[in-house]
């Protein structure tokens, strides 16, 4: 009797040579340690491990070197150092300061490079190699997407970082995604009542768009926003996302009949654009026997320093800014001042509460599994953090509070005094439904546990 | 009528600065046969030689105001500039507010020793080396002087501003009879124009009418022979790779009013100023300031929104495109000479 039931034949060894084959080609996070546990990269020694995904390298560098300084405070915070922060001031006391879940906090970072393939490259390598149990940070709405839909995959929760686009809540959604920023829909909410009470209801805009799903959100959104008012938009223009120089496309807007430009723009794009229709002299020419006006919907402090002077009296919004003076705004401050010497930027706010909101959650929910955590943020309440009561939506895992409008100081006091706050819009005004045309396509689907 | 006339003094501009970065380009080529990626960082160095000069001269000492708070709530303390102390206020300040223009002359001992080190110091090793070398350790040199930048100055882009005097724009429109505020176009921008007209200018004079530049054509047409006749022409080549880098940092330096700085300033005018130089003719210093301004115009004219409504995408291809006809109807540019880069 033979041991080799089946001869060996040519077709055999192929089958067995495919299998073979695709059980070495199944990426190792389907195959890790995880499997053996409840979940992915289930904690079991004496520490757990965080996973912040910034941009190291790239143009959005300066950017993520503010989110990892917030980061490592939050870690202090949460591991009981420091003075504790915004800690002191969040309504949930879950969070004891003896890390979570009475786990110290550890950490691995990653370099974004504000690329997507880079992005998902180094938060696979956190997931895989450090055993990451939740990825945070990003200064991009590509790499929050890209990001978002890997961590869904690999089972893991995605607290994105600096994400703006309708869509890494809309169409892009992902159960073990969630995001505390606001959004374009947001911001075109919150500024269209402020652009009409300075500058009327009969105006005319020129939209110039960066190339891209961002740029297009924001467009879409300041453009509703204020076509509702009564606006007319008489051009919207797309600029290549490497675009240095704007001046040929901000030459027609001279000749247009145009009375507002939009520079529906960020980073590297919103100071050169910015800059070059300053000096071409729009603010400075009459249209309609109007003074012409510029707009930028989403203004970062960072940015704002870029394009110095020119920024002065133009309209934006932001998420939070350091001189807000609520309890939390000015823990978080003072914290972050002390340890830094120079205020935090709205990057790092939103990635220190999005560090303290994870591990709160894993708290109450009392594990790190992803499904727990889960459950533990959809519809959660809260306060203390910066922008009064948030809502973490349970429907697309959007956070609602309140949206600052700013404008560029006349007089800055100091190298950060940039800008000012004209109005915190109240979260009820920038609140739409889940099914916001906006926002549509897509499914948040399961949570996935990874295991 | 406008709208063309606007595209054309945009053009200019632009123009200006790929003419410039060329030049150097085709002078690095012409002389020394050596095809330079590193030479949009110099144009990147230039332009952050302004920003040191500026923070130099706002380098200021600390004084405690009890008056006023911080951030923190902490006494705040106010900076006055060394420079302001010295000269009084309102001097002090225009020196400051000076501050690009006085880099000029601040960039020119810099540039120059930047070219030196960087010939001397690598690209020698690299003359005999197929091109495909040279392109690979250029490229990889500017990514490391770029790296090195951001290291010391951050990623984000720093604003210096040109002086006051030049703030606003000229009407074109109004100066030929037209409605005012159509044609528009800020002073500096002018400035940089002219600016870079005295220097192409300055630098075929130099070639032209010295007996330095004499040697160098004459190198550049027949190496060997002036070799035989006892000129030390490797050491001339060498100060045109000073001059080379010294023209495209000039080219940064009057720029940075124009786009904030940022380390990646070089690279994005780089693969552009290669293209100006290969439609000019490789080797040829007239044919890459023609070049230069004529791609200058070219982009500009297909960044006008009835042109991107017509054909999309075109204002991101056009050069390419420009250069991928040039190199099928006559491979040698514009005023190459013949033979270049053809078989």
């Amino acid at each position: 009797m033979s041991l080799i039931r089946k001869p060996l034949n040519r077709r055999s060894i192929l089958r067995a040579g495919a299998l073979g084959g695709s059980a070495l080609a199944m990426p190792t996070i389907f195959t890790s340690r995880a499997w053996s546990a409840g979940y992915l990269n289930e904690p079991t020694g004496a520490t757990v491990t965080l996973g912040f995904n910034v941009p190291q390298t790239g143009p959005y560098a300066d950017e993520g070197a503010d989110e990892l300084r917030a980061y490592q405070l939050a870690v202090e915070h949460l591991n009981g150092e420091g003075d504790g922060g915004m800690l002191n001031t969040f309504s949930s006391k879950a969070l004891k300061g003896n890390g979570i879940l009475g786990k110290k906090v550890e950490y691995v970072t990653g370099d974004t490079q504000t690329k997507s393939d880079a992005a998902r490259a180094s938060a696979k390598s956190m997931i895989e190699k450090d055993g990451a149990i939740m990825i945070t940070g990003g200064s991009s709405s590509g790499v929050a997407v890209a990001v978002q839909a890997l961590c869904q995959e690999a089972g893991v929760i995605f607290m994105a970082g600096l994400t703006h686009s309708n869509d890494t809540t809309g169409k892009d959604k992902k159960a073990n995604g969630f995001r505390h920023f606001f959004n374009s829909y947001m911001s075109g909410a919150a500024l269209a009542p402020v652009l009409k009470n300075a500058y009327g209801d009969d105006r005319k805009a020129y939209h110039l768009t960066a190339d891209y799903n961002w740029g297009y959100t924001t467009e879409q959104a300041v453009r509703e926003s204020t076509e509702s008012l009564g606006w007319e938009t008489v051009e919207t223009v797309k600029t290549p996302l490497a675009a240095t120089d704007f001046s040929a496309y901000i030459t027609p807007v001279l000749q247009s009949d145009a009375d507002v430009l939009v520079l529906n723009h960020y980073g590297g794009n919103m100071v050169n654009s910015l800059t070059n229709a300053v000096q071409f002299g729009l603010r400075d020419k009459q249209v309609n026997g109007k003074n012409f006006e510029i707009i930028v919907p989403l203004y970062s402090r960072l940015m704002a320093k870029g394009a110095g002077e020119n920024v002065k009296g133009i309209f934006g919004s932001t998420n939070w800014h350091w001189s807000l003076q609520d309890e939390g705004s000015k823990a978080f401050v003072q914290s972050f001042g002390q340890k830094y010497g120079f205020p935090p930027s709205q990057a790092a706010h939103t990635t220190y509460v999005q560090a303290l909101l994870y591990a709160d959650a894993c708290e109450r929910a009392g594990t790190f599994n992803p499904c727990g955590v889960v459950e533990a943020l959809e519809g959660f309440e809260f306060d203390g953090l910066g922008n009064g009561k948030t809502l973490y939506r349970a429907e697309d895992h959007q956070c609602f509070k309140d949206v600052l409008v700013v404008k560029g100081k006349e007089n800055p006091s100091s190298a950060f005094d940039l800008l000012e706050i004209v109005e915190v819009t109240p979260a009820a005004q920038v609140t739409y439904p889940p099914d916001h045309p906006q926002f549509a396509g897509g499914a948040l689907g399961t949570c996935n546990p990874g295991a | 009528m406008d709208a063309i006339l606007l595209q054309i003094l945009n053009g200019l501009d632009k123009g200006s600065a790929y003419a410039l970065i060329a030049l150097g380009l085709t002078l690095i080529f012409g002389t020394l046969g050596v095809v330079n990626f590193a030479h949009g960082a110099l144009f990147m160095i230039g332009a952050f030689c302004a920003v040191t000069l500026s923070r130099l001269l706002s380098l200021s000492f600390v004084t405690i105001d009890e008056t006023q708070k911080d951030f923190l709530g902490n006494p705040l303390k106010v900076e006055t500039p060394y420079v302001e102390a010295w000269f009084g206020p309102e001097t002090g300040a225009a020196i400051i507010d000076w501050s690009v223009p006085l880099a000029i002359l601040f960039s020119i001992p810099i540039m120059a020793l930047v070219g030196l080190l960087m010939e001397r110091g690598l690209i020698k090793y690299f003359y005999k080396r197929p091109h495909a070398d040279q392109i690979l350790v250029t490229f990889g040199l500017a990514i490391v002087l770029q790296e090195i930048i951001k290291y010391f100055f951050g990623a984000n882009p720093i604003p210096t501003p040109a002086p006051d005097v030049f703030a606003g724009s000229l009407d074109f429109g109004a100066m030929l009879g037209m409605d005012p505020n159509i044609i528009i176009y800020p002073y500096w921008r002018i400035v940089y124009f002219l600016f870079a007209a005295v220097i192409i200018g300055a630098v075929f004079a130099f070639l032209q009418f010295t007996t330095f530049g004499m040697v160098v054509r004459a190198g550049m047409a027949d190496r060997s022979t002036v070799g035989l006749l006892g000129i030390n022409i490797d050491k001339r080549f060498t100060v045109m790779f000073a001059l080379a880098a010294v023209v495209a940092g000039l080219a940064g330096v009057m720029y940075a009013p124009i786009n904030s700085p940022n380390y990646h300033m070089g690279m994005d005018f780089l693969v552009l100023s290669f293209v100006v130089v290969v439609v000019g003719g490789m080797g040829s210093l007239p044919g890459a300031v023609l070049a230069g301004f004529l791609l200058g115009i070219l982009e500009s004219f297909a960044s006008m929104a009835q042109v991107v409504a017509l054909l999309p995408g075109i204002n991101q291809i056009i050069i390419y495109l420009v250069a991928i006809v040039i190199l099928l109807t006559r491979p040698r540019g514009l005023m190459g000479r013949k033979g270049v880069m053809e078989s």
